[in-house]
C-alpha cells in the first residue's frame, strides 16, 4: 500500500520527550506520586491578569502553560494532569517540577492511607461513596 | 466557583486529601467496566523501561532503539467533598507489568480484587500481592453472564481468604454493584485501622 499517515495515524509530531528537552526527571528528589495534588500558585496579587503570559522564561513551553490553566481551574492530580495533556506521566512529571521551581506551582504529597490521623476522612469516604 | 480577585491574599483553603483505591484482577476480568460504572474513565500513559516490562515477551529485535515500552491503565476520580478526592486506579492485568503495582500500592487505602469464577486460577497471585503488602482489599465475584453463581463463603474458601475479607457478588456494569463493591473496601479498612489502634492501646 502506499497511502500516507495522515493526522492522527501520523503519530505525535513531537516527540514527547523534545517538550522535556530530552530530561527524564525533573530536579525534586523523589518522582511525583500519581495522585500528588497540583495547584496554581496566587501568591502573586497582580497575578489576576497575567499568569503565565507575562513570564519571560523562554524556558516555559505551552504544555507548561496548559499545565498551569488546569490547575488554576481546579486541583488536579498528577495523573489528571498527564491525561488531559494526552503525555505520558514522565514527561508530566518534569513539566510539573520545572512550574515547582518556578514557584508557580504547589503540589501536596499524598497522606498514605494506613497514616491518616483519625477515621473521620474514611467516614466521608464511604458517605460520599453511598450517595453515588 | 467562589473564588474571585475579592478572596485573594484571604487564607486559602487548606488544599484537598487525596485517597487512591486499586481496582486489581487478571486481564479481562471487568476492571475497567468497574471503574468506568461509577467515575469517568480515563486512561493514563506510562513509560517503562523495556528490560523491566516486556523481557519475555516483546520481541524488539526489529526496533533495536526502542528502550521503553508505553503501559497504559484506567483511573478514575470520584470527588467526596470539596476536601477529600479518592481516586481510582485500574492495575493492568499482565502478569509482566505487575512490578508497577508496587508503585499504585504504595499509601494506597486499599485494593478491590475482581474475579472472575471461571478461571479463579488466575486470582491467586493477586490475591497473593495484597496479603503480602498487608493492604487492606475486599473481593467482588464479577457475575458474568452464562458464569455459574458460586455462593461467596465457597468462593472464599477457593481462595482461601481470611474470615474478615469481604467477599460479594456484583455486577461490574451496574453502578450501585460497583460503588457497594467500593464502600467494603473503605468499610473493611476502616475496621483494621480500628483494630489496630485497639491493640496498640
Amino acid at each position: 500500500m502506499s497511502h500516507g499517515w495522515f493526522d492522527e495515524e501520523a503519530g505525535p509530531i513531537v516527540r514527547p520527550y523534545a517538550m522535556t528537552r530530552g530530561r527524564t526527571r525533573g530536579t525534586v528528589d523523589h518522582p511525583l506520586d500519581l495522585i500528588a495534588l497540583v495547584t496554581a500558585e496566587t501568591g502573586d496579587p497582580d497575578g489576576a491578569a497575567g499568569g503565565v503570559s507575562d513570564l519571560t522564561d523562554r524556558e516555559l513551553a505551552p504544555e507548561h502553560a496548559e499545565i498551569m490553566r488546569r490547575c488554576r481551574r481546579t486541583t488536579e492530580s498528577v495523573a489528571e494532569l498527564a491525561t488531559g495533556l494526552d503525555l505520558p506521566v514522565g514527561v508530566v512529571r518534569v513539566l510539573i517540577s520545572d512550574l515547582l521551581d518556578a514557584g508557580l506551582v504547589r503540589v501536596s504529597r499524598p497522606v498514605p492511607a494506613s497514616q491518616l490521623q483519625d477515621d473521620s476522612t474514611l467516614r466521608e469516604v464511604i458517605d460520599g461513596l453511598r450517595a453515588l | 466557583m467562589v473564588s474571585g480577585p475579592f478572596e485573594r491574599g484571604r487564607s486559602r483553603p487548606a488544599d484537598p486529601t487525596a485517597l487512591k483505591i486499586l481496582v486489581a484482577g487478571a486481564f479481562g476480568v471487568g476492571k475497567t467496566t468497574l471503574v468506568g460504572a461509577v467515575s469517568d474513565i480515563k486512561t493514563l500513559q506510562t513509560e517503562e523501561s523495556l528490560t523491566e516490562a516486556g523481557r519475555p515477551v516483546d520481541d524488539i529485535r526489529a526496533v533495536s532503539g526502542k528502550r521503553s515500552t508505553t503501559v497504559a491503565m484506567d483511573f478514575g476520580r470520584i470527588t467526596i467533598s470539596d476536601s477529600v478526592i479518592v481516586y481510582l486506579f485500574g492495575t493492568p492485568g499482565q502478569e509482566r507489568f505487575r512490578f508497577l503495582w508496587d508503585e499504585l500500592a504504595r499509601g494506597a487505602l486499599g485494593a478491590l480484587i475482581l474475579v472472575d469464577t471461571r478461571r479463579l486460577a488466575d486470582s491467586f497471585s493477586v490475591v497473593d500481592f495484597f496479603e503480602t503488602r498487608g493492604l487492606p482489599f475486599a473481593v467482588a465475584v464479577n457475575c458474568f453472564d452464562g458464569a455459574i453463581r458460586y455462593p461467596p463463603e465457597q468462593v472464599r474458601r477457593a481462595l482461601d481468604l481470611d474470615e474478615d475479607v469481604p467477599v460479594m457478588l456484583c455486577d461490574a456494569r451496574e453502578r450501585a454493584s460497583a460503588r457497594d463493591a467500593l464502600v467494603a473496601v473503605v468499610e473493611h479498612a476502616l475496621h483494621r485501622s480500628a483494630r489496630q489502634r485497639s491493640a496498640v492501646s
